[in-house]
């Protein structure tokens, strides 16, 4: 067997790159590169760097390319690369394409039958028997496939100086509880990493070097942290039906809930999850049970968003409360289901027919996450209408790095309820009377004793008593009614955060688009022009967000859409500012990288 | 509480009959649904329900408008047309003590909302799902519905070239435990079939055939008053005795047979014409199936299995109502969040 010549960097000597590096890993989706994938990542992380990782998936079960991004960021950058140091190329469908596009004087690990090595001269290839070593080292064949791509785990430890211990470590930690797996994906592991001391020479390209950026940091995904946010902010009713990417999000609602939703002493449910016939059902189901006093939410992505309109808008009219989870993915239509963007920003705003407005929540980082799930329900009880918290695949369902979520300490606010005595003490009430001129009325709950509170709520048009009507009056003091109170929810919704370089001009940006901006930000600075950002977190926009709007020169108005869906409503409710807003957009499924922002930027800049 | 002249009788809550009534119909004078209505509010009350949880549900059309005809005391949610069914199933996991009455129409639950009344069903939502069933569409003024018997003529000469969908046998295939037909225009039937409603735990499915006067009454019609009065036939005579009562039977004398519900309650079947076994899911089945070959309506409880789980029972929640759960039962602790988070690191 011929020693790999790991040849100096091509490009004559460059600085290693340490701490501060892109993988991509291609494979075949069914694997089991996830968990390959996932260990890696875990234990660059437990060597202390900062790391983020990204799953491009195909809408498949098993048998399609698959391509895994690990980056590492001294800096803290966690937003794609648009360049990767480091191959691992598994997939002999995908492998040619994925070489002929690989980054000059990137490392090329790859399974040796695949010949890549004279397909380039700019990169350093290091073909590896996987075969052979995954045979010697698992007694099983019917688990070589599966363990074959801990193989690389092994060999990517070694050239990247990462401790093998915490490889180990992260094995057992991905596969708790399962011993046999554990001892054979380790074993895996070790042969990639034994063969790879005897094979291979030191490489200077990249390194991983012990950090101690990551203590006490956890890892998790975004549709992770909603379901705990939703969990924490005590949901009693879950109608649901599965769809790429927010599957994942009631899934994990229903594995906490099995722990931690139990009555102690009966072992009995505290919260009712019931996976519909389609997503009409489960917001029919949403909303009725917020009508009737429960936490309710449900959790889709556009295509449902879209099926569930009509009752979103049932909802907004008739104001009954509950929370929906829209993890965004490509589309229009069908779309690129397992590929990420923010293209239903207008859907989930005026969502339904109609003239109607929503009160939109945009969570950017997994903390956020879980404290807007949490305020979700608050907002939804105390406005009485449907919320939106807007995530997307990217947060949804990537991995993140973040500090650990501190507890909710603030109780519940269940919003204006009327109980039996004070139903009883009420001079006139009227379901939809605006008594405390905040546009907010009061509730009965259905079930509530006493002989008083009932009322028929309606999605025809109906006046203040919730008796039926058609008069142009009535229909005016309710619709009316209904601006104001979501004016009023300006003084609620989470405020914008602000990174200021000191500038005149903005930038502006929500959700997933965060870590991009400010890596952006960061290097158009290097470059001498300094920008101020804001991180829009709501609908409405806020006191803050007016504010911004008028002083700025400019606002670049970032986002993962091909219209610029969200400058357009910025436009909309800034008419006089309209011309300030510049669109700079990223739509092509991948998550935004900050190349794409500076090129952008930096070309209206020039003109 | 009561409203009524010391005169007007009471049940055993202390309501008189006028405190199950709701707002004036708007309906056309004649339709069978006033009828229904008028049958709803007679079975509440002598059922001594308890107006105050009562929910009502319906989606659009003219049957979905009577839910504001009966129980005002009730609290009501006319919904989007074809998915009444969901809101029941969401209210009914909110609050487990709620008594819910779905109120449809053939359209607006054969045709828009299969969907939802096929999964309600299978789901054993607890509801009573009634069905007034004319075989037309009134408020759009006289299209067919999915409903409407093949060959059926329209007032305009169109004729309907299709085969119906039949709630009933649908019903039973799906594993409804509770399953009958009635005609609006037969109220001592539909009477001691809506008590037993009431009394029984998981989805009545009612489909009452209710004569549309506006667009479904001429002479052609096989929902016209006359003809479904030609083609009645009635199964049994019903008597419903409620547990705590039984001392107040309302039975045919006669009755040969008798259906206990888990609460002790009794059905009391009294066949009229050949003996049928109302607990006998295939010969049902089979019945419905041949009076429908030969036109006609078979009316009355045509399938019932009392014991089935509810999907409340099901999901075994807690006793309470989940909706007003006090934030200690349903908030983990900060201990609980430390260790998810440590379990995360």
């Amino acid at each position: 067997m011929a020693v790999s010549q790991i040849a100096p960097t091509p490009t004559g000597g460059a600085k290693t790159r340490i701490n501060d590096f892109s993988i991509q890993v291609a494979t075949v989706n069914g694997s089991g590169s996830q968990t390959a994938n996932t260990v890696l990542l875990r234990a660059i992380f437990q060597m202390g760097v900062f790391v983020s990782g990204k799953n491009l998936f195909p809408s498949n079960i098993a048998g399609l390319p698959t391509w895994f991004t690990i980056r590492a960021s001294a800096k803290g950058y966690v937003a794609r690369k648009a360049s990767n140091e480091m191959l691992i190329l598994m997939n002999a469908e995908t492998a040619k394409e994925d070489v002929a596009k690989a980054d000059v004087g990137a490392l090329v690990i790859y399974d040796e039958p695949l010949q890549l090595d004279k397909l380039r001269e700019d990169l350093v290839f290091v073909p590896v028997p996987f075969q052979k070593l995954v045979t010697a080292s698992c007694p099983e064949p019917k688990l070589h496939k599966l363990v074959k791509n801990m193989i690389y785990v092994g060999v990517a430890a070694r050239l990247l100086s990462v401790d093998m211990a915490e490889v180990k470590k992260a094995i057992a930690k991905q596969l708790k509880g399962k011993a046999k797996a554990i001892e054979i994906n380790q074993a895996a592991a070790d042969a990639g990493y034994d063969w790879a001391m005897e094979h291979l020479q030191d490489q200077d390209h990249i390194k991983v070097v012990r950090d101690n950026k990551t203590q006490g940091l956890i890892i998790v995904d975004g549709n992770e942290a909603c379901a705990l946010g939703a969990i924490f902010a005590g949901v009693t009713v879950v109608g649901w039906y599965p769809i790429t990417p927010a599957s994942s999000l009631v899934e994990t609602f229903i594995e906490y809930a099995e722990e931690y939703r139990k009555d102690p002493e009966t072992g009995k449910s505290t919260v009712a999850i019931v996976q519909m016939e389609d997503e009409l059902a489960s917001a029919g189901v949403v909303l009725a049970a917020g009508w009737a006093g429960a936490r309710s939410m449900t959790s889709t992505a556009g295509p449902g968003v879209s099926l569930m309109s009509e009752f979103i808008g049932l909802g907004y009219y008739v104001e009954a409360p509950g929370v929906f989870f829209n993890v965004a993915r490509t589309g229009p239509s069908t779309g690129l289901p397992t590929r990420t963007q923010q293209s239903d920003v207008e859907l989930c705003a005026k969502c339904s027919h109609g003239d109607t407005q929503h009160i939109n929540l945009y969570p950017g980082t997994m903390e956020e996450c879980f404290q807007f799930s949490y305020d979700a329900f608050d907002l939804a009880e105390l406005f009485q209408t449907p919320i939106f918290v807007v995530t997307d695949l990217d947060l949804g369902m990537q991995n993140w790095s973040s500090k650990p979520f501190a507890y909710p300490t603030k109780p519940y606010n269940r919003g204006k309820v009327l109980n039996q005595q004070q139903l009883a003490e009420a001079k006139d009430w009227g379901r939809y009377k605006d008594v405390d001129g905040d546009g907010i009325c009061y509730r009965s709950l259905p079930g509530t004793p006493g002989g008083k509170g009932a009322y028929f709520t309606r999605g025809s048009g109906h006046n203040a008593y919730a008796q039926y009507s058609e008069k142009p009056e009535d229909y005016l003091e309710v619709v009316d009614r209904l601006r104001r109170k979501y004016e009023n929810a300006k003084t609620h919704v989470p405020v914008p955060v602000f990174r200021n370089l000191g500038s005149a001009k903005g930038v502006l940006a929500f959700g997933s688009s965060d870590p991009a901006v400010i890596e952006a930000q960061d290097i158009l600075a290097e470059g001498g022009l300094k920008t101020d950002y804001l991180r829009l977190r709501a609908l409405p926009f806020t006191a803050e967000v007016d504010a911004f709007v008028k002083e700025k020169q400019v606002v670049y108005v970032v986002e993962q859409n091909r219209d610029g869906q969200m400058a357009n409503i910025f436009r909309e409710t800034y008419p006089e500012y309209a011309t300030k807003f510049k669109s700079v957009l990223h739509y092509d499924g991948h998550a935004i990288a900050a190349k794409s922002i500076v090129d952008q930027i930096t070309a209206f800049e020039q003109k | 509480m009561t409203t009524a002249t010391p005169s007007a009788p009471t049940n055993k809550l202390g309501f008189t009959k006028q405190d199950y009534v709701g707002s004036k119909s708007t309906l056309c004078a004649g339709c069978g649904h006033d009828a229904i209505t008028a049958q709803i509010i007679n079975a509440a009350f002598e059922s001594n329900i308890e107006g105050y949880r009562v929910t009502k549900y319906s989606g659009i059309g003219c049957s979905s408008k009577t839910p504001a005809y009966f129980i005002n005391q009730g609290w009501g949610f006319n919904s989007v047309h074809g998915r009444m069914p969901s809101l029941a199933t969401g209210a009914s996991l909110a609050n487990r003590n709620l008594i819910n009455i779905g109120v449809s129409g053939d359209g607006d639950s054969m045709s828009i909302g299969m969907g939802q009344f096929v999964h309600a069903v299978r789901r054993n939502v607890p509801m009573i799902y009634i069905i007034e069933d004319n075989g037309v569409y009134g408020l759009t003024k006289g299209q067919f519905s999915a409903t409407a018997d093949q060959g059926a003529h329209l007032k305009t000469g169109a004729v309907n070239n299709l085969p119906p969908v039949d709630p009933c046998t649908l019903a039973i295939e799906l594993g409804c435990g509770f399953v009958a037909r009635c005609f609006s225009g037969n109220p001592k039937q539909l009477g001691a079939i809506l008590k037993a409603a009431f009394a029984y735990e998981g989805t009545v499915v009612l489909d009452i055939i209710s004569p549309c006067v506006t667009f479904n009454n001429h002479d052609a019609s096989t929902r016209s008053y006359k003809h479904v009065k030609d083609h009645d036939f009635p199964l049994h005579d019903l008597g419903f005795i409620q547990y705590s009562e039984v001392e107040d039977v309302d039975i045919a004398a006669g009755a040969t047979e008798h259906v206990t519900f888990p609460d002790g309650s009794k059905v009391a079947i009294k066949a009229i014409h050949d003996s049928y076994d109302p607990t006998d899911r295939f010969g049902a089945m089979k019945a419905i199936h041949e009076s429908m070959a030969k036109g006609e309506f078979l009316t009355g409880l045509l399938y019932i299995n009392p014991t089935q789980p509810t999907l409340t029972d099901v999901l075994n929640l807690v006793d309470e109502p989940l909706a007003t759960l006090p934030e200690s039962r349903v908030k983990p602790s900060a201990a609980v969040l430390e260790e998810i988070m440590q379990g995360l690191m």
